[in-house]
């Protein structure tokens, strides 16, 4: 994803490779399936055929715009397709058979509704007639995946096929993005139907507001140039729209601070002087202070979540709210809103920029300096940082922070759920939008290999590393296999601490020490488990299986790494493997925590910097 | 606890009231009653949703994601003094040569009807705003209630204008 100045922007797609309404040609349903995605500039799919969708896989074979990769497992696909669609910035999608096939897409497709991923599901159904009856392979997926689609189609009539693949891809990628599932009666696609393309699409009841209101716009201008304390809060929802040129503009042009959700890293550079950081449970210090003690909050394509807040009844007691999203319902959802904008991000932000500007030539522009020697304090007296092991194993914040900064310029991350997942977010450097993927709002153990992949399949000449954790990795690996014989090179670092790492640093802050079934690198023979010493033979992080064989087994390069000496040598070594998927099993410090943390359900005031330490924030901001 | 009488125009698609009702349950709120049936145009359906709410704002955030259901045309909140609202009962009765002139003075004053009669029973037909039903219902109770069957809540705005006139218009646009 790529960003862009100023301009005229249409966040509705344009059917591309669009042929002007001809005569109609006959064809079968399946065939207008595949030719429909062409036209809509589908070029890669990740699937796997069964009974239900065979019809669609006989003429994907013929098609030569359209490139199937077939995974090992659908879940696989669904993530794939979400990785392809935040790598691109196009809609991702997946395929599937009717029953278990479906089933197994629902996991990913629930996480893309989570994180507002445009991607499109096709799924095959029983045969029209049968639908109802418990036929084989019957599931009723579209009541399945109606609380966590943005919207969902059952086609019945092969001549339906164009229109709604039109509609499915409108759908997922404008207003705010989200999955379509389109379930596909077999019969559909074998009956005989007349193909024209565009075809006439008919959602009368689907307008998303992009334009946002100018009287709101100008009140959201007068609020920041009143403000003293104003923070620009800004999520996901930038990075969807592209506003990351736009954001930088107003940023400077107002001098506030600006902290980036785990959903927009990448979204303001992580090195500009004004960015304070990533708010939330394990954000910086300054990002979560610099919201609680704001007077402003511009929230920007953000959603207020559990996450970021805290305990919200005592999240940023002093601040108004600007709060500007594509999506109504998101508005005054947790966190009352005194300036409501509804609006794409970038025609927001683009407004908002003029609107400043006016006011400041008007006289009045906001001072900010007594904010930013707060800031700066905060920033510089409880910086990111971890302790390096005194028994000579390898902290696993260092290898994440070498990753980062030995990776290749232009570099894709994605993570799986966990610790990792956190220190990814903290201790690698994002300067560009569209580098950052992970599962945010779902929390999706599993997403990071098949996300990296199918990023890896939208933009290939990427390099694309993977952060792993023991767990994660053993939950969908086998896509690795699918990366190996489809020239899809991804990078994997397995952080491996033998155990499920924030679960366990949850029992060890909140559980008495209890290790409770978090012990990945022992049977239950060794139950309490892994309490008995770090580095302990016990636990030299998951042995089995050997992710050094295993990776082999499944044709890609297995690296180890165990000291912090190799550690320079060894991830160069796997930066330099460009022909096959290369895995590093990190065997990490097991008591390793992710800190700052705001426990959950407790307010963003008791955030601890590290164990037993509460920053000492002087509290004559409290006006 | 306030009762809030929603109006809302929909596609006439299989599966559409399912999405309005699901969306209902998993944002947390019960449908105190709820009526369906087409409109003055066959590709609208309307559907009456009576809901009890607490406080405001939770309603407006059902109100809001009812919005985004990409099936949904319109939603309008019916002001109750500014709107006609009406169910339909019909009841059994327990009745004898006794009772049945007494029942039958009741039905007379609801402005009620009979639409049935045995010897051991009067089936009555009455519609009205919920809280006249409900008297009636009262009335009858003492004689003995064998069977009661309520229709969910219809309601329409008074006055000349309708909600349908500009979904219409959106509808012709788009076919």
């Amino acid at each position: 994803m790529t960003e862009q100045a100023t301009g005229s922007h249409h966040p509705q797609p344009r059917t591309r490779n669009a042929v002007p309404a001809a005569t109609a040609e006959r064809m079968t349903g399946a065939q207008a399936l595949i030719r429909s995605l062409e036209a809509v500039g589908a070029d890669t799919v990740f699937g796997i055929p069964g009974g239900a969708i065979l019809p669609a896989y006989d003429p994907l074979m013929d098609s030569a715009k359209v490139r199937h990769v077939l995974v090992r497992h659908e879940q696989g696909a669904g993530h794939a397709a979400t990785g392809y669609a935040q790598a691109t910035g196009k809609v991702g999608v997946c395929m599937a058979t009717s029953g278990p096939g479906a089933t197994n897409l629902v996991t990913p497709i629930a996480d893309a509704h989570m994180d507002s991923v445009p991607i499109v599901a096709i799924t095959g159904q029983v045969a029209a007639k049968s639908i109802g009856t418990d036929a084989f392979q019957e599931a009723d997926i579209c009541g399945i995946t109606m609380p966590i689609t943005k919207h969902n189609f059952l086609v019945r009539d092969a001549a339906d096929i164009p229109r709604t693949i039109a509609e499915a891809f409108h759908i997922a990628a404008t207003g705010r993005p989200g999955p379509v599932l389109v379930d596909i009666a077999k019969d559909a696609l074998q009956n005989q139907m007349s193909f024209t393309w565009p075809p006439q699409q008919d959602l009368p009841g689907y307008r998303p507001v992009t334009k946002p209101h100018a009287k709101q716009i100008r009140e959201a201008a007068r609020l920041i140039n009143e403000a003293r304390r104003p923070v620009l809060y800004v999520g996901g929802g930038v990075v969807k729209a592209r506003a990351t040129a736009e954001l930088r503009i107003l940023a400077e042009l107002t001098g506030a601070p600006v902290t980036t959700t785990l959903m927009a890293l990448g979204a303001f550079p992580d090195s500009h002087p004004q960015h304070v950081g990533m708010p939330g449970m394990h954000g910086d210090v300054s990002a979560v202070t610099a919201l609680q003690k704001s007077d402003l909050i511009i929230a920007l394509g953000a959603r207020f979540d559990d996450r970021v807040t805290g305990r919200l009844d005592t999240f940023a007691p002093n601040a108004k709210v600007v709060h500007a999203d594509i999506d109504p319902a998101e508005i005054s959802k947790n966190r009352v809103a005194d300036v409501p904008i509804v609006g794409d991000a970038r025609e927001v932000l683009a407004d908002l920029i003029v609107a400043v500007q006016a006011d400041h030539e008007a006289g009045h522009k906001g001072d900010y300096s007594e904010w930013w020697n707060h800031l700066n304090f905060w920033r510089n007296t409880y910086p990111l940082g971890y302790d390096v092991p005194k028994d000579g194993s390898l902290s696993p914040q260092q290898v994440i922070e070498r990753i980062g900064q030995l990776a290749p310029e232009g570099t894709l991350f994605a993570a799986g759920v966990g610790q990792h997942q956190m220190w990814a977010a903290q201790f690698i450097k994002y300067e560009q939008p569209g580098t950052w993927f992970n599962s945010g709002g779902a929390g999706t153990m599993g997403y990071a290999v098949p996300a990296a992949m199918g990023a890896k399949a939208g933009v290939p000449d990427a390099t694309v590393w993977a952060i792993d954790g023991d767990g994660c990795f053993q939950m969908t690996n086998q896509e690795l296999v699918t990366c190996a014989l489809n020239n899809i090179p991804i990078k994997v670092a397995i952080i491996n601490n033998g155990a499920l790492g924030m679960v366990r640093q949850w029992q060890n802050l909140f559980y008495g020490e209890r290790f409770s079934n978090t012990v990945l690198h022992a049977g239950a023979e060794h139950r309490p488990g892994s309490t008995q010493g770090v580095g302990s033979i016990q636990n030299r992080g998951t042995r089995v299986p050997d992710f050094v064989k295993l990776s082999e087994a499944m044709g890609c390069v297995g690296l180890r790494c165990e000291s912090p000496d190799e550690l320079d040598k060894v991830i160069a070594e796997a930066n330099a493997i460009n022909d096959r998927p290369v895995v590093v099993d990190f065997i990490v410090h097991e008591d390793a925590m992710v800190w700052p943390m705001v426990a959950a359900g407790t307010s963003n005031d008791e955030i601890m910097a590290a164990r037993d330490v509460r920053p000492d924030f002087s509290d004559d901001l409290d006006d | 606890m306030s009762k809030h009488t929603l109006s809302v125009l929909v596609e006439n698609k299989p599966g559409v009231l399912a999405r309005i009702t699901a969306l209902f349950s998993r944002r947390g709120f019960n449908i105190d009653s709820l009526a369906v049936g087409t409109t003055e145009h066959p590709e609208i359906s309307r559907i009456t949703i009576v809901v009890n709410v607490i406080d405001e704002l939770p309603l407006e955030q059902v109100t809001k994601q009812l919005n985004k259901l990409v099936n949904v045309l319109k939603i309008v909140e019916l002001d109750p003094t500014a709107a006609v609202a009406r169910e339909l009962v019909l009841v059994k009765v327990r009745a004898d040569n006794e009772s049945r002139s007494q029942i039958v003075e009741i039905v007379q004053l609801f402005r009620a009807k009979t639409v049935d009669v045995s010897p051991e029973a009067v089936t009555i037909e009455a519609t009205g705003a919920a809280d006249k039903l409900e008297a009636m219902l009262k009335m009858l109770e003492p004689f003995g209630i064998k069977e009661l069957v309520q229709s969910g809540t219809i309601a329409i705005g008074r006055g000349a204008r309708s909600i349908t006139d500009r979904s219409l218009r959106a509808l012709d646009r788009s076919a």
